[in-house]
């Protein structure tokens, strides 16, 4: 059966991880022998899961140590509780102490109604840990594409990452489809119409508007090759600025002082080679990724003006892992994505304005047919990662 | 002196009354209604042309729109009970009499009526059985059809989805009555004729095509490992063994998980070129991956698939196809092939009782037959040899000397113990019997009987009541493969323990299947998107299969 | 929640040197099946946490099936059952057993 490609999103939190790191590397931290099981769900006389519905540990990803967290989407949706978050907040201030980079496979609908002050206070405990790590220079890489998708703080401590892998499958958002409709009418959003959803969340629109930066197959290995790809970097280059689309005129541009100091040029790390590399990759050369032959990326270096895309630094030296200038860039990016997109009615409207032809035939296209589209085509993603 | 040309006489008055609403053959969609209402007679035996998939759903509504003052009390005689005009008609009393063979969608409201009296039950048949009293003492007066176009003779293309039509017309049209085709368009020029146009009296423009059911799609999303445990079992205990090369599927996730096993799994135990080569077999999405690794050489399909048009047309190779290039499917004739040509049949059931009788029927849901019944039983009038034929025979009648036993056809009932809502699969009585009885049937509608079962497999192993030598056997073998449902609890352990020894039942273990590769890995295709990947997007979905 | 224990003789013993194995997931109609070593090779240790009540001559049905069908002794199972049939039940015991006879990936 080895000639069959893993599926990502019919994998679990644990095939997730094995496919992910080196074999036999992984170790795991409070592992299910433990049972440090939820203390609230026997309340409502719900089963508990033994690892709480989450899998964190060390591991090594090609030799180098990472430390590594998986979510189990089938139990409970992969929702949030109080030891779940626990364990997740431990790993990451455990990357902070040590050092390590940190890759999550996210499959979360949210925070579980049955521990919801918990599970609230856990995502926001996640955020600061995220946060502090990466102040700290830790890279810590999303990986989206199970069953739940990656929504409610999913979808808030998604958007703290420094870099996020998804697949089509994968749905990243805060509010979820059901939630939509019920609180604005089926009118405004069918829930039960999946290409409407796909369309408002999946993979494919998440990376078209900038949401996430790199794009692969429904593989764990193509998953595998990205997040090792996005850990090779050598530098951390945390403060990346965006590329902006080729319809965007420079000067609106030029008009954000934040950019006004880009000045290094894309084409100093192999211009044309790397088509396939996504921004946040751009730095380090297209090889890194020729593995990934389904993992696209987005600006490609050759097709966009040199200037567009240029990293921020920080006078000389080490760059910030993550600054006050970062995020006010993110922040006039996400409103500049509001002013160009806010009056679309349908992701179909804004591929349209980002300049696909065919904006219909997106959803039925292959990954590597839509790698090279969202590579032309694609807002970047951006500095806030 | 006799008249001896009547019927031909009223089919007659019938254009005539008809011509008023139509220009030539042409009724004038406005005036529907009025026209069916010219046309028919009261206690008109009418045939309206629906099954599991295709649909004249225009003509059922005007149908159902008629004013039951004028006409009333027919008499339907239609393969399937789908639409809720099919009811309706029943309802307010434009129809009185039903002959049908399936009821899918309405086999809840159909019970009801029935037990209210709202519905006079001719009989509930299998398809084959219904189209030959099409012939015999069914004869339609009136015939409502659907095709895709028609040209201004008449002509009908009834496409991919061409399954009943022709044999209705036949019997209709030269049993003098009436044919009118409900079509998507009138055309210059026709891709084919599927029915020549002297056989067509009327033909109405319904502007938009008729109403196909996505039956036959499975999404292998929905696949458990149970299934797909069960599924391996069949394979390696029942395909393998017996060598079966031409067969027939039924519709359910258990066979749809054995067409997805077989280029993964099937591969493994060298089985390709010596299984499942030939089939009776609607073009299920999910042979698709078999299809494209080599496995499937030839296939004759009752009705097509909706979204799998396009890749049918680019199989020609396998798939029966018209000059036009797109699939020709008929189900009388492909009932007839899985009756006679077929080596096995295999599909699902909702309930087994203690003997093997199998039914679809339950007190509260009467689904019909379709064609399960004459695929899924010996075919007592065939005189061809072929290896698994002849296995089966001296399985079931070792001493009769070869050349005068019969060989017997694999009928195979493969099933979870335990069904949807935790109903268990093996019951003590059938609901078909409680329902026979509150309605005062003469026979109670049983799917699959127990003397043409051969085997029954589920999760927990196969059963082979071709070696069974008595009523006791039978009954601890069926118990033996009936897992944790009342009736596999109350086995006999050590009689069941005997008849594995003899290989009347087999366990996974039995078989060396690894619990293990009960995974959905092992699946060619684990979502719809597989499927159309893996057709090179020739299979283009219906969108409430999509997940993208 | 219903806890079950069953402690019971088993025949054969469990193969394989793994000192643990974790099969399935919590979830409708699904279970997670802990697998661990005991001391007693030729017992089989069960307890089950389900949130189903009432169904405890079904859970002894299929426990005596399955410690008679497949290697069980010394082993310590632990189970938390999202409903799961009866089949399913069976079969992720049975996947249990085979996991901790594998090598350790």
């Amino acid at each position: 059966m080895s000639d069959i490609r893993q599926s990502w999103y019919e994998a679990g939190a644990r095939e997730r991880i094995a496919a992910l790191v080196d074999s036999g590397s992984f170790a795991e931290f409070v592992g299910p022998e433990r049972r440090e099981t939820s203390p609230h769900l026997g309340i409502f006389d719900l089963p508990a899961q033994f690892d709480d519905g989450i899998v964190v540990g060390s591991a090594t990803l090609d030799g180098t140590p990472i430390l590594v967290a998986a979510q189990e989407g089938r139990f409970m949706g992969g929702a949030f509780g109080e030891v779940h978050g626990a364990k997740l907040t431990g790993l990451l201030r455990a990357a902070k102490a040590l050092g390590r980079d940190v890759v999550i496979a996210f499959d979360t609908g949210g925070v579980r109604l049955q521990e919801a002050n918990a599970g609230e206070i856990a995502i926001a405990e996640i955020m600061r840990a995220v946060v502090e790590a990466r102040i700290a220079g830790v890279r810590v890489v999303g990986l989206i594409g199970g069953r739940a998708g990656c929504y409610g703080g999913g979808g808030l401590i998604a958007g703290c990452c420094s870099t996020l892998i998804v697949s089509e499958q994968g749905r990243i958002s805060v509010t979820g489809p059901e939630v939509i409709e019920t609180n604005m009418g089926v009118e405004e959003f069918d829930s039960r119409d999946r290409a409407l959803v796909w369309r408002t969340m999946g993979g494919k629109h998440r990376t078209l508007i900038g949401g996430a930066d790199v794009f692969v197959d429904d593989d764990a290995a193509a998953f595998r090759d990205a997040a090792r790809a996005a850990l090779a970097q050598s530098a951390r280059p945390l403060s990346v600025r965006s590329a902006y689309p080729h319809s965007f005129a420079l000067s609106e541009v030029e008009g954000l002082g934040s950019i006004d100091g880009a000045s290094t040029s894309l084409s100093t790390n192999g211009g044309g080679s790397i088509d396939g590399a996504s921004t946040s990759l751009s730095t380090n050369g297209g090889g890194s990724i020729g593995g990934a032959s389904t993992s696209l990326s987005t600006n490609g270096g050759g097709s966009i003006d040199g200037a567009s895309t240029a990293p921020s630094t920080n006078g000389s030296g080490e760059r910030p892992g993550l600054d006050l200038d970062t995020l006010a860039a993110e922040q006039a990016r996400l409103e500049r994505r509001i002013a160009r997109f806010g009056d679309a009615a349908d992701a179909t409207d804004i591929w349209q304005a980002l300049g696909i032809d065919d904006p219909k035939a997106v959803p039925d296209m292959p990954a590597t047919a839509f790698a090279t589209l969202a590579a032309q085509y694609r807002e970047s993603a951006d500095d806030a990662r | 002196m006799r008249q001896w040309n009547t019927r031909k006489a009223l089919r007659e008055e019938r254009i005539a009354a008809g011509a008023g609403f139509a220009t030539g053959k042409l009724v004038h969609p406005e005036t529907l209604v009025d026209f069916l209402e010219a046309v028919l007679r009261a206690g008109d035996r009418v045939c309206l042309e629906g099954d599991n998939q295709k649909q004249a759903d225009v003509l059922a509504k005007g149908l159902a729109a008629m004013d039951p003052a004028r006409i009333h009390d027919l008499h339907m005689v239609q393969s399937g009970v789908v639409l809720p005009e099919h009811l309706d008609v029943f309802d307010s009393g434009i129809a009185k009499r039903l002959d049908f063979s399936y009821s899918g969608p309405q086999s809840a409201r159909i019970a009801k009526m029935l037990f209210g009296g709202k519905i006079e039950l001719g009989a509930i048949h299998t398809y084959l059985e219904l189209f030959a009293r099409y012939f015999v003492d069914l004869t339609p007066q009136v015939a409502l059809i659907a095709a895709v176009s028609a040209d201004r003779h008449g002509n009908l293309y009834t496409g991919p989805n061409t399954e009943d039509t022709p044999t209705v017309v036949e019997a209709t049209s030269f049993g003098s009555g009436l044919v009118i085709a409900q079509v998507g368009e009138i055309v210059d020029t026709l891709p084919r004729v599927d029915i020549p146009g002297d056989q067509v009296h009327f033909v109405l423009d319904a502007g938009k095509p008729f109403y196909v059911e996505p039956l036959f799609t499975r999404d292998p999303a929905a696949m458990t490992e149970t299934q797909i445990l069960t599924a391996m079992l069949a394979i390696k205990g029942l395909y393998q063994p017996y060598g079966v090369r031409r067969l027939n599927h039924g519709i359910g996730f258990n066979t749809a998980a054995i067409e997805l096993l077989l280029p993964t799994y099937g591969e493994k135990l060298g089985l390709k070129g010596k299984i499942c080569t030939h089939w009776a077999l609607n073009p299920h999405p999910t042979l698709i991956p078999a299809i494209e690794a080599g496995w499937v050489e030839q296939v004759h399909c009752f009705g097509s698939e909706v979204g799998m048009e396009d890749y049918l047309a680019a199989r020609p190779d396998i798939f029966f196809t018209g000059p036009d290039g797109s699939l020709r499917s008929n189900r009388a004739f492909s009932q007839t092939a899985g009756l006679y040509a077929c080596d096995m049949f295999i599909g699902s059931t909702l309930q087994i009782d203690l003997a093997g009788h199998s039914s679809t029927i339950t007190a509260n849901r009467i689904a019909g037959f379709g064609g399960a019944p004459n695929m899924g039983s010996d075919a007592r009038g065939r005189r061809h040899p072929s290896a698994p034929w002849l296995q089966a025979g001296a399985e079931a009648d070792p001493d009769t000397a070869a050349p005068l036993r019969r060989g017997r056809k694999l009928v195979v009932q493969i099933g979870e113990t335990f069904g949807e809502g935790n109903a268990p699969l093996f019951v003590e009585k059938l609901g078909a019997l409680e329902l026979a009885e509150k309605l005062n049937l003469d026979l109670a509608p049983i799917m699959v009987y127990a003397d043409d079962t051969t085997h029954i497999v589920t999760e927990e192993g196969i059963a082979n009541l071709l070696l069974c030598r008595t009523a006791d056997e039978r009954e601890q073998a069926i118990r033996g493969v009936a897992g944790f449902t009342e009736i596999g609890r109350g086995r006999d352990k050590a009689m069941v323990e005997r008849l594995r020894e003899r290989k009347i039942i087999q366990r996974p273990e039995d078989l060396g299947i690894d619990p293990l590769d009960a995974n959905r890995n092992m699946l060619a295709a684990r979502s719809i998107k597989d499927l159309m990947l893996a057709s090179g997007g020739l299979y283009r979905p219906p969108s409430r299969f999509r997940n993208w | 929640m219903e806890i079950l224990h069953f402690d019971i003789a088993a025949p054969t013993p469990a193969g394989g040197t793994r000192a643990m194995a974790l099969v399935g997931v919590v979830a409708s109609g699904n279970l997670e099946v802990l697998v661990e070593r005991s001391d007693t090779p030729d017992r089989c240790a069960i307890e089950i946490s389900t949130a189903a009540h009432g169904f405890r001559d079904l859970w002894d049905a299929v426990v005596a099936d399955f410690v008679g069908r497949r290697a069980a002794g010394g082993l310590r199972i632990a189970i938390n059952d999202g409903g799961a049939r009866p089949d399913t039940v069976s079969l992720r015991l049975a996947q249990g057993v085979r996991m901790i006879e594998e090598p350790e990936a």
